[in-house]
C-alpha cells in the first residue's frame, strides 16, 4: 500500500498559503490576508443561524428576480440558479489597478491584431505570427479583409479570465472576445450583497460598479457609423428566450434603455438595417449582438439559421451599421492562439506585458507534444476551439482511459489541442455543506473599449468550483459566482 | 416600440385577466353548486360554467364528468389545458419574460412570484388549501398586477398596450358570461323570486358587482338590471361600456396624430354600448346583442395586429 500523495497547497486569498487538509488551523491562527480584515470581523461576529436564513434570503432574491440560466442539453425552457456565495472575494485596490493596467494594455494589442490581420499583416511578415495559423484558423473571416469598423475597434466588450497562483502572480487564462456573458451576475450579485450585507460593505470601502450598464452604452454609441444622423440609436440583439444568456440580454437592454431585438424584430432595406416598431420602421445604427458570427446573417452564413437578419452583412460591410463586437473576433481568442498574445503586445506596442500567459504547450510543435503526450497526468489538455469547460483533460483527475483517449486525439489532430501545467488555483473560503471551506476561484473582468479609449469597472464576475478540490468553476459545470469587491484605495 | 414588444404587452394584459376570469367563473359555480337551488342542480351550475368558459373541446374530448373534481382540475392546474389558470398565467410570465428591459422590476417580480406558486401548487396541496381561498388568491395577484403596473411603469405605450389587453379580455368575458347565465336563465320560473335572487346574485358576484348593483338600483334583483348594469353602465368597471371607454381611450394615446382604423372601430363598438338603452336590447334580443359585440371584440383584436405589429 501506498500512503496517498500530501495534498497540494495553494493560495487562499483570505488565509493565505494552505491545502485542503490544513485549512481549518489555519482559519483558527486568525491571521488573514489584509484586504480580507473586514471579512474576517463580519464572519467572526456573525453566528452561523444568521448566515444561513441570509444564505436562504438571497436564494429567494435570485428566485424571485429570475436571474437564471438555461442549460444546453436540457429541457427547453429548464431555468438554473447558478448558486451564488455569500462571501465576497475581496481584491486591493493596488493589486486591482495592476490587473486593470494589464487587461486595457492587452485589448489594446488584440484590437491591434484583429485590424491587422484583416489588412496588412504586418504580424505575417514580421515572422510573429505564422501565416499557416490564420489560413488554418476556421476563425479567420476572409470576408473581413479590408472592411473598415468605427475606430479600429474589433473587441467593444471583452471577458478575460483571470486565475491567481500566487501572492503577487495573476495570469490570463483565456481571452473571451465574441460575446462574454456573466456582467449581469457581477451587478446582481453585488445589489444582492449590498441589500443583505450594508454594514460590512459600507465598512469595507467597495469601489462601486452599478455604472457598468452606462459605460456600455456610451462606448456602444461612441462606435456608430459616421453617417449616423442625429443621436445613434443602439439595440441588444438576442437569439432569444431559450438561449442560455437571456436572462442577461434583457438585463443589459433595461439597463440602458434600449430595445431588445431578436432577429426577426430587424430587417434590412436600401443599404440600412431597420426594426420593426409599433409607428413603422426605424433606422439602427449599433447592434450589440449576443448572437454568433454563424448565426447573423442567413444569406451570408447558416442558411439554416432563423435567428439572423437575412441582408445584415452587406449593410456591414458597407458601413450602414456597427456590430459590437465585430465579426472575426474568435480568430483573436481561440486557444490556439492565446499562447501568441504576449508576443502581440510586443510586437504592436513596444510593451511587456502586465499580465502573463499560464505557459502553454502547444500540440502542433513536434518538441511540445512529445513532452505532452510524455506527462499527460500531470497537464490540462484543452481543444483550442471548445468553450464551457466541455472535452478538456485535467490530467490528475483523469483515468488511464480518458489520457488515451487524449492521447489518440492529439496524435491525430495536434493542431486542435494545447496544454498547460495543472495551476494551483487561489481559493476564496465558501460556504459549503459542511462549513466554510476553501474552494477554488477564477475571475472574469469585462473591458469596454470605443473611441475614447478603454473603461474596466472594478470588479468582474468571480466563479467557484463548488465541489472539494475542483478546479472547474464553469456554472455549465457546477461552479457558483460570489461578489468581488475591489476596495477603495 | 418594437412590434414584438406591443404583441408581448397585449398578450401579458390578455392572460393575467383570463386567468381572472376563470376565477371568478369557478370560484361563483362551485358556490353555488353547494346551494340547492330550485330548477338547478350541481351538474347544470358546471355545465353553465363550461359554456360561459367557451365549451373548449379539449374538456369534452377527454370524457371527463361534469363536477367538480373534473372540470376544477381542467380550469385550474392542467397546464396542458389551454384553459387552465395556470396555463394562462405560464403564458402571461413567458410573455413578460420577453419584456424584461420594458416593465419595471416590481411588474415582473409580481408575475413570476404569482408563477412560481403556481408552478409548485399540486392539486393535494389545493384540495387542502380549498378552492375558495386559491380563487380568492388568484384575483389578488390579477389585482396586484394591475395595481403594480399602474403604479411603477411609465405610463407610455407600454401601458397602453397592456391595458388594450385588460379590457378587450374582460369585455369579451363579460359578454359571454352574461350571455350564457341569460340563456339559461331565461326559461327561470319568474314566481320563484328565491331562485332569481341566487341565480342573477351569482352573475353579479363574479362580475364582483353584487354590492354595486344595490348602490345603483336599490331594489331587488331583476334580470334587466343585471343586463344593463353588466353591459351599459359607464360606472361599472366590468360593464362592457367601462371597457370599451377604456379601450378607446389607451389606442387615442397609442395613435398620436395618426388615425387608425383600429380607432374607427373601438369608437364604432364604443358608440354601439354609450347610445343603446337596455330595454330596446332586450326586446331585440339580449343573445344578438352580445353576440355581435363579441365579433366586434375580434374584429378589432384583428385590426390591432393590422395597424401595430404589420406596420412594415
Amino acid at each position: 500500500m501506498t500512503t496517498p500523495p500530501a495534498a497540494p497547497p495553494f493560495l487562499d486569498e483570505m488565509y493565505g498559503l494552505c491545502t485542503l487538509d490544513d485549512f481549518a488551523g489555519r482559519r483558527a491562527s486568525g491571521q488573514v490576508r489584509a484586504p480580507y480584515r473586514h471579512i474576517d470581523e463580519w464572519l467572526r461576529s456573525t453566528d452561523q443561524a444568521d448566515f444561513a436564513s441570509k444564505r436562504e434570503e438571497a436564494d429567494l432574491i435570485f428566485r424571485r428576480v429570475g436571474i437564471t440560466f438555461n442549460v444546453y442539453g436540457d429541457n427547453a425552457g429548464t431555468e438554473r440558479l447558478i448558486p451564488f456565495d455569500i462571501i465576497p472575494r475581496v481584491l486591493a485596490a493596488d493589486e486591482w489597478s495592476r490587473l486593470a493596467a494589464g487587461l486595457v494594455q492587452r485589448v489594446k494589442a488584440l484590437n491591434m491584431f484583429l485590424h491587422d490581420i484583416y489588412h496588412g499583416q504586418d504580424v505575417v511578415r514580421a515572422g510573429v505570427v505564422p501565416e499557416a495559423h490564420l489560413l488554418r484558423n476556421s476563425l479567420f473571416r476572409p470576408e473581413m479583409k479590408g472592411v473598415d469598423v468605427p475606430g479600429n475597434i474589433y473587441v467593444h466588450i471583452a471577458g478575460i479570465d483571470i486565475v491567481r497562483v500566487e501572492e503577487g502572480t495573476f495570469y490570463v487564462l483565456e481571452d473571451n472576445l465574441r460575446t462574454p456573458s456573466g456582467v449581469s451576475y457581477m451587478l446582481q450579485n453585488r445589489a444582492v450583497m449590498m441589500r443583505l450585507f450594508p454594514q460590512v460593505f459600507a465598512r469595507a470601502r467597495v469601489a462601486p460598479v452599478d455604472h457598468y450598464c452606462q459605460e456600455l452604452l456610451r462606448c456602444l454609441r461612441s462606435v456608430a457609423p459616421a453617417s449616423t444622423e442625429g443621436e445613434p440609436t443602439v439595440v441588444v440583439m438576442t437569439p432569444g428566450p431559450y438561449n442560455s444568456a437571456y436572462f442577461e440580454h434583457t438585463f443589459l437592454a433595461e439597463q440602458m434603455g434600449v430595445e431588445l431585438a431578436e432577429g426577426q424584430d430587424l430587417f434590412v432595406r436600401d443599404n440600412a438595417v431597420y426594426m420593426r416598431t409599433t409607428l413603422g420602421p426605424r433606422r439602427v445604427d449599433v447592434i450589440y449582438r449576443r448572437i454568433d458570427d454563424d448565426s447573423l446573417d442567413p444569406l451570408a452564413f447558416r442558411p439554416d439559421s432563423m435567428l439572423g437578419v437575412p441582408g445584415l452583412l452587406s449593410v456591414y460591410h458597407n458601413g450602414g451599421v456597427t456590430l459590437a463586437n465585430a465579426i472575426g473576433t474568435g480568430v483573436a481568442d481561440d486557444k490556439s492562439s492565446y499562447p501568441y498574445v504576449p508576443d502581440l503586445i510586443k510586437f504592436y506596442l513596444g510593451e511587456t506585458p502586465i499580465l502573463g500567459n499560464v505557459p502553454t504547450y502547444r500540440c502542433s510543435i513536434d518538441s511540445d507534444r512529445a513532452y505532452v503526450l510524455e506527462h499527460l497526468p500531470e497537464l490540462v489538455v484543452k481543444q483550442t476551439q471548445g468553450s464551457g469547460g466541455y472535452g478538456m483533460l485535467i490530467g490528475p483527475r483523469s483515468t488511464r482511459e480518458e489520457q488515451a483517449k487524449f492521447r489518440a486525439l492529439i496524435t491525430a489532430h495536434p493542431d486542435g489541442y494545447i496544454a498547460q501545467p495543472t495551476l494551483a488555483l487561489s481559493s476564496c473560503p465558501t460556504f459549503v455543506e459542511e462549513g466554510i471551506a476553501p474552494r477554488h476561484i477564477d475571475l472574469r473582468p469585462f473591458i469596454l473599449t470605443g473611441q475614447n479609449g478603454s473603461v474596466v469597472v472594478p470588479g468582474g464576475l468571480t466563479r467557484v468550483a463548488l465541489s472539494r478540490g475542483s478546479l472547474v468553476v464553469n456554472s455549465s459545470q457546477g461552479g457558483g459566482t460570489k461578489d468581488t469587491w475591489v476596495l477603495r484605495p | 416600440m418594437l412590434s414584438r414588444t406591443a404583441d408581448n404587452l397585449y398578450w401579458t394584459g390578455r392572460y393575467m385577466e383570463r386567468a381572472e376570469n376563470l376565477a371568478r367563473v369557478l370560484d361563483v359555480s362551485s358556490r353555488n353548486a353547494l346551494l340547492d337551488l330550485a330548477g338547478s342542480s350541481p351538474e347544470s351550475e358546471w355545465r353553465d360554467a363550461l359554456a360561459s368558459l367557451g365549451n373548449p373541446p379539449q374538456f369534452t374530448a377527454r370524457d371527463q364528468k361534469l363536477d367538480e373534481v373534473d372540470v376544477t382540475r381542467f380550469f385550474t392546474l392542467d397546464i396542458e389545458s389551454p384553459c387552465s389558470i395556470k396555463f394562462c398565467v405560464h403564458a402571461a410570465r413567458e410573455n413578460a419574460r420577453a419584456l424584461r428591459a420594458v416593465i419595471s422590476t416590481e411588474m415582473w417580480e409580481s408575475i413570476n412570484t404569482t408563477w412560481l406558486a403556481l408552478r409548485d401548487l399540486d392539486e393535494t396541496s389545493l384540495r387542502a388549501r380549498g378552492l375558495r381561498e386559491f380563487f380568492d388568491w388568484v384575483k389578488d395577484r390579477s389585482h396586484l398586477f394591475r395595481g403594480v403596473s399602474h403604479g411603477t411603469t411609465l405610463h407610455d405605450d407600454a401601458f397602453h398596450f397592456l391595458r388594450l389587453g385588460t379590457f378587450l379580455e374582460r369585455a369579451d368575458s363579460t359578454a359571454r358570461l352574461l350571455d350564457t347565465k341569460y340563456q339559461a336563465l331565461a326559461g327561470m320560473d319568474a314566481e320563484a323570486a328565491g331562485a332569481t335572487y341566487y341565480a342573477w346574485g351569482a352573475v353579479l358576484r363574479q362580475a364582483s358587482a353584487f354590492r354595486a348593483y344595490h348602490q345603483t338600483y336599490h331594489d331587488v334583483i331583476t334580470p334587466p338590471r343585471v343586463a344593463e348594469l353588466l353591459t351599459l353602465r359607464l360606472e361599472m368597471p366590468r360593464s362592457l361600456r367601462f371597457c370599451a371607454n377604456q379601450v378607446v381611450e389607451h389606442l387615442d394615446s397609442l395613435a398620436g396624430t395618426r388615425d387608425l382604423e383600429a380607432q374607427r372601430l373601438a369608437g364604432e363598438l364604443h358608440a354601439r354600448l354609450r347610445f343603446a338603452r337596455i330595454d330596446r336590447v332586450l326586446s331585440q334580443g339580449l343573445h344578438d346583442f352580445l353576440n355581435e359585440v363579441t365579433q366586434r371584440i375580434t374584429d378589432l383584436s384583428t385590426q390591432l395586429a393590422q395597424d401595430f405589429l404589420m406596420t412594415v
